[in-house]
């Protein structure tokens, strides 16, 4: 009856040059190129660049909309609010904005609304190190909010992927109707180098009602991993939205085992039945690699250094980068650990994702935790593959 | 509810979930004869609302567009829906506890951007749902399941609160006096900018009852006596308790009562 639809812009003329620039600009364009046309935030380092920017460039638009929020739990309510009048939406924060979103993107899952946040992450906990990096939110955006839900996350490691991942968020977002994540990290956020900010970019939007408004389901389908249609406030469509356990047209069914499991599993399902798709990873040396690597964000850039000056040394070592978080890439890690003796798994936090991988490897999983505020050194890499290796 | 206000109510419910004797009941029909007054289109009316007893006044009662959100957040949803479409026209209503409390940073920073919406509060003086402990609207000395010696802190005085942070439109009444809060609620939803009707809308349940209030005409009886219409030479209340303004207000008043040295 419905499904999400697809469209690109009209393709321009000569392809676009590279531009040199900061990885919080190509991420409120990339932003801007899939279709955002709502932003509300609420200043915080090292994100705040993408706010100052949107404030221009959405003002600059008819159709575009930004608004600073007295706070970070203001701004994930207002962005769902604009996401249920129809607009494609986003915010920017860091760690500890994202804490103060954790109900909001409970909220987002269980009403099924598409919103994109993009997390600059910072060292934490709590206020930690403002203006220096971490990873420390992976696990965060993942289970931070009560509840079983699944978010879409995406992992850029260059100024060119926070442009395109900012897309691949806003994409999976409005064809799942999720929260997605750009999880990147300080130094990528605030890497400046070249990119191609593409202006034919694919686009998609939310599945929409087909026929007569009054015979929509919002909030269900009859399989049980489908993505309901979503009409927007103002046409007629009477919604019931909220974040209580409700039936498929939007009535709250607070005591009803059956509404409540049948929900809560679809909200999971519908996700990892494009797993598959929204999976990404990149191999670099593995064919016949005796230790691998796996890293995600800027640290896989000191990790691929790290690798190809063990190949120099004759060690056969490989990198798999992991594009996507969220989903996890559990069925490449596991294939990957059935052909390695180890797996070398560096992170800017105490292990956060090594732990997940440990759970699908047969091989052993190193972890290389650093949460001091600095980038890991292809050196310091070096260092655990040599003592892994001998 | 006079039939002529069902055109209004989602079909397929079997009645409200409030208790006897809510003044709820009173407020959503209040609000109902407010937009038909208005000719209100019910389609591209937004009603918004948080956690708590109030926050099902809208939803799922009115058949139009509802988002129940998640609590004390309801007025940042609703800047977020209106910034987005301003042609819905958005009216949040809430409790006390969720919009004063918990949302009280919402609160007052829509009343300072003033951007176009309605904010209905049903004051019942208690937080109803979670089971009637102190809200930041409870009166001094007045017994709840978190201060069952009496309540010692002074309760806010949302009017004053919502005016001092720049809002539009502010009216306090109590559903014994439903016909003036229809006409309040007319005018904030006709005003261009932030406006905030208070309802006060006893609890027999949760306030009632542990306020030695022996039966629910008792509790409307005393609320009644306790409200002062301004402008009015109505007698001050001869009983010992919380005193109510009533009527409208604005940005004059302010400083009108005991506080001379801050004009």
């Amino acid at each position: 009856m419905t499904d999400s639809t697809i469209s690109s812009r009209s393709p321009e003329t000569s392809s676009p040059k590279p531009e040199y620039l900061l990885g919080n600009v190509a991420a409120t364009e990339g932003a801007l190129a899939a279709g955002c046309r709502f932003f509300a935030g609420y200043p915080i380092t090292p994100s705040s660049e993408i706010m100052h920017l949107m404030a221009v460039r959405l003002r600059e638009l008819e159709d575009g909309v930004f608004i600073q929020m007295e706070d970070e739990i203001a701004s994930i309510s207002a962005l769902i609010g604009a996401a249920w009048a129809g607009k494609k939406s986003m915010t920017a924060t860091s760690g500890p904005g994202l804490s103060l979103m954790m109900e909001g993107l409970g909220y987002a899952a269980m009403t099924e609304t598409p919103c994109v946040l993009v997390d600059i992450q910072r060292a934490g906990p709590s206020t930690g190190q403002a203006t220096h990096v971490g990873s420390g939110d992976v696990l965060q955006v993942r289970h931070g909010s009560h509840g079983d839900y699944m978010p879409v996350a995406f992992s850029p490691w260059s100024v060119q992927e926070m442009f395109d991942l900012t897309i691949k968020a806003f994409n999976w977002a409005e064809r799942l109707r999720v929260p997605a994540f750009l999880l990147a990290d300080e130094a990528v956020g605030h890497l400046r180098e070249s990119a191609v900010l593409k202006k034919d970019v694919e686009t998609w939007d939310r599945p929409r009602p087909q026929g007569p408004i009054e015979e929509v389901t919002p909030f269900g389908t009859a399989e049980p991993d489908g993505v309901p249609p979503m009409p927007h406030f103002g046409e007629g469509a009477n919604l019931l939205v909220t974040g209580s356990t409700h039936d498929p047209r939007g009535f709250r069914k607070v005591d009803d085992p059956d509404i409540q499991d049948t929900l809560v599993n679809r909200l999971t399902a519908k996700v990892l039945s494009k797993r598959d798709e929204i999976v990404e990873t990149e191999s670099y040396f593995l064919d016949d690699a005796k230790v691998a690597v796996v890293a995600y964000g800027f640290t896989a850039r000191s990790a691929l250094a790290a690798v190809k000056a063990c190949r120099k040394e004759g060690k056969a070592v490989g990198l798999l980068r992991l594009k996507t978080l969220w989903p996890f890439a559990d069925k490449e890690v596991a294939k990957l650990s059935a052909h390695v003796r180890s797996i070398v798994f560096p992170e800017m936090n105490l292990g956060q994702l090594a732990g997940v991988a440990r759970q699908h490897a047969q091989c052993d999983v190193v972890s290389l935790p650093q949460t001091n505020g600095r980038v890991i050194s292809p050196g310091r890499i070096r260092g655990t593959i040599a003592k892994v290796w001998d | 509810m006079a039939r002529a206000l069902d055109k209004y109510l989602r079909k397929g419910l079997s009645g409200t979930t409030f208790c006897p004797g809510c003044g709820h009941g009173i407020l959503l029909g209040s609000l109902l004869r407010a937009v038909d007054e208005l000719g209100l289109d019910i389609h591209k009316t937004l009603f918004v609302s948080g956690i708590g007893c109030a926050a099902w006044i809208p939803s799922p009662h009115i058949n139009a567009d509802t988002l129940h959100t998640v609590h004390g957040r309801a007025v940042a949803y609703a800047t977020g829906a209106k910034m987005a479409n301003p042609e819905l026209t958005t009216i949040v209503v809430s409790g006390d506890g969720d919009l004063a409390s918990i949302g009280g940073n919402h609160l007052i920073h829509a009343a300072r951007r003033g951007i176009d919406l309605t904010v209905i509060c049903a004051n019942n003086e208690i937080y109803g749902m979670t089971g009637g402990q102190t809200a930041p609207t409870t009166p001094i000395d007045a017994h709840t399941m978190t201060d069952p010696e009496g309540n010692q802190y002074r309760p806010f005085d949302l009017a004053a609160l919502v005016l001092a942070a720049g809002a539009d439109y502010v009216a306090r009444w109590p559903v014994t006096r439903a016909r003036a809060l229809t006409e309040s609620i007319k005018r904030a939803i006709s005003t261009h900018g932030f406006s905030f009707v208070e309802a006060l809308s006893p609890c027999p349940t949760q306030f009632g009852r542990r306020n030695q209030f022996d039966s629910i005409p008792a509790l409307y009886d005393d609320l009644d006596a306790h409200c002062v219409e301004r402008g009015t030479s109505e007698a001050a209340p001869a009983t010992n308790g919380p005193r109510f303004e009533i009527g409208e207000f604005s940005r004059s008043d302010l400083f009108a009562n005991g506080s001379a040295e801050q004009k």
